[in-house]
């Protein structure tokens, strides 16, 4: 039973980490000390332009040959360990070390430079990941960056001064491992550039959806099922150019006999969609909440086996396993409500949020 | 930066033992909910409660145990006679395996609420999520009852195996105004599920169909109706007044044949 959260400030105004370390001690009954993170987005605004790399080195041999490859492939503008404190609750395992890097400028040159350098960085991390003994990528977005290890999330927060950093999007989680490894890499939330996962359940297709990944040049390293659903969201949304919605669609489709009672053009196009992304199709109980920089949606699996609320108040909008903790930090909610199975709630700077019903 | 926890205050109203549970963890406020009923108070109101789990689980007794705020996850599992009146919503699970007592949700509900209950009533004034009522059951005269005041969502009385479920539908949701979701009664076998509207039959699960309201289903409706319209000041006679549909069982044992074929070998 893992407790997952998350807050976005709709005007992109930048709170400070003690709200959503709040809301992930409300739910600390969820959790058994084995997996806690955060993720914030707009806590580097001097370096909001280069790729923030957060780093887990076992030793400095994976922290050398790292840095060689980094050399090779990027500028390094800027780089420092991720200031930490002392906890008595997680042993040091890693050195955790940030990097703000650029592309060389000779790719800039190049069309579709965009694309090319998000994949660029994209083959950069699962290089690290993949042949690099003893060393991760924690996260690779701009302005973003992911707190985690094997702990309390409040004990998490703690060793690395989460309060300290203001962002306008934060996203928690805590970790109750049932069937993979409690490490580190295993902890949420799980990132890919500026996407980031926190999740609660299993993804009981992760075989069939890690096969199709690997079959569009993703790396899946890190021992549990969570990963898959940033790369699904990479792939379909950043590459492929789906909206949320359609992307959501396709995760968590509704039940043939549903698409079969759609009246026309729907049913031809939900069709379409899940024949097209079978395999991408999400199967098993979750609920996952989805952050980019500009977005953080909340999903549950088709037939709602895990809990997830939403709310909104006059400036933010909150995600929670738990309504309790969505209410241990605003007293002024406007609006708080279940979602339905399989229907992504999407809330984005500057819009209002909404449950898009697809189910 | 762990939030530090604190401990429960305890003062007196009147008639009733006043509980602060702003911080407190469940495991310390449920020790005091318990010490108390142990010394013989019947009536208890836990203020600022946020999502404290187990309330009221186990209590064998008579007390009345009012909860202002959210009330956490399986709020009186396995309870055996206390009241429990919540003036907010409740989490998943209310009322699981509750064998004798009542609980009364003034807000809204979510998952399972009703799991596996054995006896006792539950009356939530708003919506609730889904799988509520999964796995009722009765004995003899233990009929657990459960009623609610908006919509359902899927898989309600999901395997059910007895009790009564009732929704009203009195508000509806803008994007899902049904009155209960899909895969309504899924893996039926007992009890029955009345409902304040039409159903569409493609909503029914595997094993329920409809049937006609009997005299005794009527007289069942206005005594627990009623009961529902007392509590929360409504109008019985308004409320009665609609076609309700039941929802029961095509057989006690619809999953009989399921295993036949690997039984032959």
């Amino acid at each position: 039973m893992c407790g997952l959260g998350g807050i976005l400030n709709r005007y992109g105004e930048r709170m400070s980490g003690r709200e959503i370390i709040r809301m992930s001690c409300m739910m600390r009954d969820r959790y058994d000390g084995r997996g806690g993170g955060f993720a914030g987005y707009g806590i580097y605004p001097r370096y909001a332009e280069y790729y923030a790399l957060h780093l887990f080195f076992r030793d400095e041999v994976a922290k050398e040959r790292t840095e060689e490859l980094l050399k090779d492939r990027v500028a390094i503008i800027k780089d420092e360990p991720v200031p930490m404190r002392r906890v008595r609750e997680i042993p040091p395992e890693n050195i955790v070390w940030r990097y703000f890097v650029e592309v060389p400028h000779r790719f800039r040159d190049r069309k579709e430079y965009q694309e090319r350098e998000e994949d660029y960085i994209t083959e950069l991390v699962f290089t690290i990941n993949d042949c690099i003994d003893g060393a991760f990528v924690a996260s690779s977005g701009k302005n973003m960056g992911v707190f985690k290890a094997t702990g309390m999330p409040d004990a998490v927060a703690e060793m690395y001064k989460v309060e300290k950093y203001r962002a306008y999007c934060w996203i928690t989680h805590g970790r109750f491992p049932t069937n993979t490894p409690g490490w580190w890499g295993g902890a949420h939330p799980f990132n890919l550039l500026d996407w980031s996962v926190v999740h609660n359940g299993e993804i009981s297709s992760y075989g069939t959806n890690r096969r199709y990944l690997e079959a569009h040049g993703y790396k899946c390293r890190l021992l549990t099922d969570t990963e898959v659903v940033a790369y699904l969201f990479d792939l379909m949304v950043r590459r492929q150019g789906l909206s949320m919605r359609t992307a959501a669609v396709a995760l968590t489709p509704p039940f043939w006999k549903q698409i079969e009672r759609m009246p026309e053009p729907k049913r031809s196009v939900f069709t379409a969609l899940r024949m097209t992304y079978s395999q991408a199709m999400l199967n098993g109980p979750f609920a996952v909440i989805v952050t980019n920089r500009d977005t953080m949606v909340g999903l549950n699996d088709r037939i709602k086996l895990r809990p997830l609320i939403a709310a909104s108040s006059e400036d933010c909008v909150y995600l929670a396993s738990e309504e309790a903790a969505i209410r241990e930090v605003e007293s002024n909610i406007e609006r708080l409500w279940a979602p339905r199975a399989g229907n992504p709630v999407i809330a984005r700077l500057n819009e209002e949020v909404r449950e898009e019903v697809i189910h | 930066m762990e939030i530090p926890l604190r401990k429960a205050k305890v003062s007196r109203e009147g008639e009733f033992v006043v509980v602060d549970a702003k911080g407190v963890h469940y495991r310390e406020l449920n020790e005091v909910i318990n010490e108390l009923v142990e010394k013989g108070e019947r009536k208890l109101r836990l203020i600022n409660v946020n999502g404290q789990r187990y309330i009221a689980d186990g209590l064998r007794c008579d007390c009345y145990i009012e909860i202002h705020g959210v009330a956490g996850d399986d709020l009186a599992a396995f309870a055996n006679g206390p009241t429990v009146v919540v003036f907010g919503d409740v989490q998943d699970g209310a009322g699981n395996t509750m064998n004798a007592g009542r609980i009364i949700v003034h807000g809204h509900g979510t998952d399972i609420i009703g799991h596996s209950m054995r006896g006792g009533k539950i009356f939530v004034r708003g919506h609730v999520g889904y799988r509520v009522g999964i796995h009722m059951k009765e004995y003899r005269e233990q009929v657990p009852v459960l009623v609610i005041g908006g919509t359902a969502g899927d898989f309600l009385g999901e395997y059910m195996a007895g009790g009564r479920i009732v929704v009203l539908g009195l508000e509806r949701l803008e994007t899902y105004p049904e009155i209960a979701g899909e895969w309504l009664a899924t893996g039926i076998h007992g009890g029955a599920i009345y409902l304040r509207d039409e159903v569409d039959e493609d909503r029914l699960g595997y094993g329920a169909k409809v049937e006609k309201l009997t005299h005794d289903d009527r007289r069942f409706l206005e005594a627990e109706v009623g009961e529902f319209c007392s509590i929360f000041s409504l109008n019985p006679e308004e409320v009665l007044n609609a076609e309700f549909t039941k929802v029961v069982p095509k057989s006690h044992r619809p999953f009989a044949d399921m295993y036949s074929d690997a039984k032959e070998g």
